[in-house]
């Protein structure tokens, strides 16, 4: 069969489904939905359509991104809106089959938009402002077309890159992806072109490609979200890279953590090979090419590509010295070409659409998009891909709709435990490689934690080098030991033990760590020290000198204290709620926390009745006014 | 002697070791894939387990033990009839995932990354299990826990809790 031939069925078989006489429900069933309780509402759906014996499909699809507004259902009716509802439960289901499927209420007050069908790509109505800044190009067709059906990727225009590939030399598409400007998205932005170059160039004939899907980072879930809502154009993107260095064969070496994701992984795999896209000989070309996938045991170190290659060898994951380069001496000492998942999702993008098309878009040094996995205190969290060179400030305000219940913004971490924690000065950043590396964060993988008011800094600091030591490999001295001593200092200061030099003492350490260490994970790892010592240096000072936590966060600086005034006597809210008993009575009836039995678990905080609002934390613990600090020896003997 | 860490087996049977230990896979790049599918049939990696895949391999014990203890995914006892993960990734460390592990191993009354003597429960704490937008998280099993607080924590506990297990809010105000 040739590629018009494939074409031409799967387009029919889109068009049947989408713009066809039957209406069709689109559920969102990636991850995040699923944790949203998507399943339950697909199963209503179905349920709902049998009982009522209504026309029409139901299909899953992968995810749009908007993870706040999850569970997610679309519905497409012919000659009607097509509408996209959010926060759908199994509970308003029958509504929506009653109101749209059977009748003409398009419901529009679950609505979050209308979307146009047919043509295969989205438009989302204009009141959603965060989509005026986007620029979809790898999530474009994620959350619309279904992961499980090949057609409707090749439908969409899939594979054609591929098969266009296929007649031309690679030195030209080598030359295609030079002039597009491609830069590597799993952090490092290595031009991609150089890196194909010198594998296409390397000698032997057995050479592999390696697709890093090893996404570890904590906060970060773009290549995830691609490969449960996409997973054809990943697959196709490694075709090309393979046709194009000499490879025959290749990995996808994806997490253990991400199931649902190698399950639609395995799935794409086995109908792209029934349909003569991948495997021997594809689409009569005399290329050969097969994937094999798989999974990490969950190791963050695994990510760096000389480390993935020792666990796909069944070795520990310890990072080697470069060079020589994977792209040399690899995978069991052969040339191997390791790229990252959101890097050859673009490949069929340029050689379909063209260099220019690509390298028009973003900056001049980066271009194309960047794909951000948006979390932390934001009103709107998920994912997001705008150009690249968009300002921080538009990420936060405009596409993330600013920051929760209308606190303060304090500081934003972008690139996960390697990278850089920057303050509202800075908002005005562009996110590319260079400019956020100027800053001092990096791209990394793409993950943005957003942190308002009551985020301590330092303690931030403390998660990520906690995390960094948790997950050093050991081979480096200064990565396994030195992260250990870094964290021991933000302990001391985190409990108001440290001195001033301390402060010092951490920096020395984080820049011995910096370069100390061989692979990016030691190298990066003082990156959040290092960036909140130089932009929130009064946070540390305060813990220091006053021994005051700003943000109310480190437990041993801060202490609950129930505000007598405002304390309504005849509630028990808090004395139920403390997990310790360490909230008692006064001889007025009014509740007072025994500070030298309180764990400072927040349960209290948490409970205490809105109107009265009676808990508060203090920082430094001095402020507790003395005879409110534990339970007088005369209330005990009473009890 | 190398692989005392790790508890004898018990469960598996021979047959489901042999279905894993194929012949075409008697290389040590199939090492981790063995180990995940033994640890997917067992529940955990046992000693005897371990020792046979050594012997399957022609590699030292002491080879597979590294490599088994190097990936944070191998564990070497078995995990509690109800596993509970909490969430410790960026997004719920700053939403408090903190406080609701310590609430989680104060109210199981069992240490974190350990299983209780019932074998009922077992707490650890994951890095991230990528529902940002839910944060803080719990997995309890197959089960996500959204929006979790330290008082939320003893909420879903009675829920699940087998009559006589672990510690109550009334035996505890009695004492």
């Amino acid at each position: 069969m040739t590629f018009d031939d494939i074409y031409r069925r799967a387009r029919a078989q889109w068009e049947s489904q989408y713009s066809g006489e039957t209406p069709l429900v689109l559920v969102g069933t990636a991850t995040c939905g699923r944790a949203a309780g998507s399943m339950a509402v697909l199963e209503a759906f179905r349920r709902e359509i049998e009982g009522n014996n209504a026309r029409a499909q139901v299909s899953e699809v992968g995810c749009m991104g908007l993870c706040s507004y999850e569970p997610l259902v679309i519905i497409i009716k012919p000659g009607d809106f097509s509408v996209c509802y959010h926060h759908v439960t199994p509970q308003v289901v029958p509504q929506l089959v009653q109101g749209y499927l059977l009748g003409d209420d398009a419901c529009l007050d679950l609505a979050l938009g209308t979307v146009a069908g047919g043509d295969g790509e989205p438009v989302y109505i204009p009141e959603l402002e965060r989509f005026s800044h986007e620029t979809r190009l790898l999530l474009g067709q994620c959350g619309y077309s279904s992961p499980l059906q090949i057609d409707h990727y090749i439908a969409s225009g899939g594979y054609r890159s591929l098969s266009t590939a296929l007649k031309m030399k690679p030195v030209d598409i080598i030359r295609t992806i030079d002039r597009s400007g491609l830069r590597g998205r799993g952090g490092a932005g290595y031009p991609i072109s150089a890196k194909w170059q010198l594998c296409r160039k390397a000698g032997g004939k057995t050479k592999y490609i390696i697709c890093n899907a090893d996404e570890g980072d904590p906060g970060a879930f773009m290549d995830r979200v691609l490969l449960e809502s996409n997973p054809q154009a990943v697959l196709e993107g490694m075709a090309i890279a393979a046709y194009t260095v000499g490879a025959h064969e290749g990995f996808i070496y994806i997490r253990e953590e991400y199931p649902l994701a190698i399950e639609r992984l395995k799935l794409a795999l086995a109908q792209a090979e029934a349909n003569g896209l991948l495997g021997k000989n594809i689409l009569d070309s005399g290329f050969g090419f097969a994937i094999e996938i798989t999974r990490g045991a969950g190791a963050f170190v695994s990510g760096e590509e000389t480390a993935m290659m020792a666990a796909l060898e069944g070795r520990r994951s310890w990072p080697e010295f470069r060079p020589p380069y994977p792209a040399e001496s690899g995978l069991h000492g052969r040339p191997t070409l390791v790229n990252n998942v959101k890097t050859l999702a673009y490949i069929p993008l340029i050689i379909e659409r063209g260099d220019k098309w690509f390298s028009g878009i973003g900056t001049k040094q980066s271009p194309g998009t960047a794909l951000f996995a948006l979390a932390g205190k934001l009103n709107n969290t998920g994912l997001a891909e705008v150009p690249m060179g968009t300002t921080l400030d538009t990420l936060v305000y405009r596409i993330g709709g600013g920051i929760r219940e209308g606190k303060k913004f304090k500081g934003v971490q972008i690139g996960g435990p390697s990278g850089g924690c920057l303050p509202e000065s800075l908002l005005n950043t562009p996110v590319d490689f260079d400019s956020l590396k100027d800053a001092g964060a990096i791209m990394g993988s793409g993950g943005v934690i957003v942190m308002d008011e009551d985020n301590c800094m330092v303690d931030t600091a403390k998660f990520f080098v906690d995390f960094s030591q948790r997950e050093s490999c050991g081979k480096c001295t200064h990565c396994r030991i030195g992260t250990w001593q870094m964290l021991d200092v933000l302990e001391n200061i985190t409990t108001g033990k440290a001195l001033m030099e301390d402060l010092d003492l951490l920096k020395g350490l984080a820049e011995d760590v910096k370069n100390g260490s061989l692979c990016s994970l030691g190298r990066m790892a003082p990156n959040p020290v290092l960036t909140t010592l130089r932009y929130f240096g009064d946070e540390y000072q305060a813990h220091v000198l006053e021994k005051r936590c700003p943000a109310r966060v480190c437990k041993e600086l801060t202490a609950y204290y129930i505000l007598p005034e405002k304390c309504e006597r005849g509630c028990d809210h808090c004395v139920l709620a403390c997990p310790v008993e360490a909230i008692f009575s006064d001889d007025k009836g009014l509740k007072v926390v025994d500070q030298s039995k309180c764990t400072k678990c927040g349960s209290c905080e948490l409970v205490c009745p809105v109107e009265y609002n009676a808990v508060v934390r203090l920082s430094p613990v001095s402020l507790v006014p003395p005879d409110r600090r534990t339970r007088p020896e005369t209330t005990s003997k009473e009890l | 002697m190398i692989l005392r860490g790790a508890q004898p087996g018990g469960n598996l049977p021979g047959e489901t070791l042999s279905n894993i230990l194929i012949e075409g896979r008697r290389h040590r790049r199939h090492l981790v894939d063995i180990l995940q599918e033994i640890q997917a049939a067992e529940g955990y990696l046992s000693r005897d387990a371990l020792r046979e895949v050594a012997l399957f391999l022609d590699l030292p014990a002491s080879a597979v033990w590294g490599v088994a203890t190097f990936y944070n995914q191998f564990r070497f006892s078995p995990l509690g009839r109800h596993p509970v993960r909490v969430c410790m990734g960026t997004a719920c460390h700053l939403a408090g995932g903190r406080l609701v592990l310590e609430a989680m191993a104060r109210e199981l009354e069992i240490d974190i990354g350990s299983t209780g003597e019932d074998e009922e429960f077992s707490l650890e704490r994951v890095a991230c299990i990528g529902c940002c937008a839910l944060a803080p998280v719990l997995t309890i099993g197959a089960d996500v826990y959204p929006h979790m607080t330290p008082p939320r924590v003893e909420e879903v506990l009675v829920a699940i809790k087998p009559a006589g297990a672990g510690k109550s809010k009334e035996n505890r105000k009695q004492r």
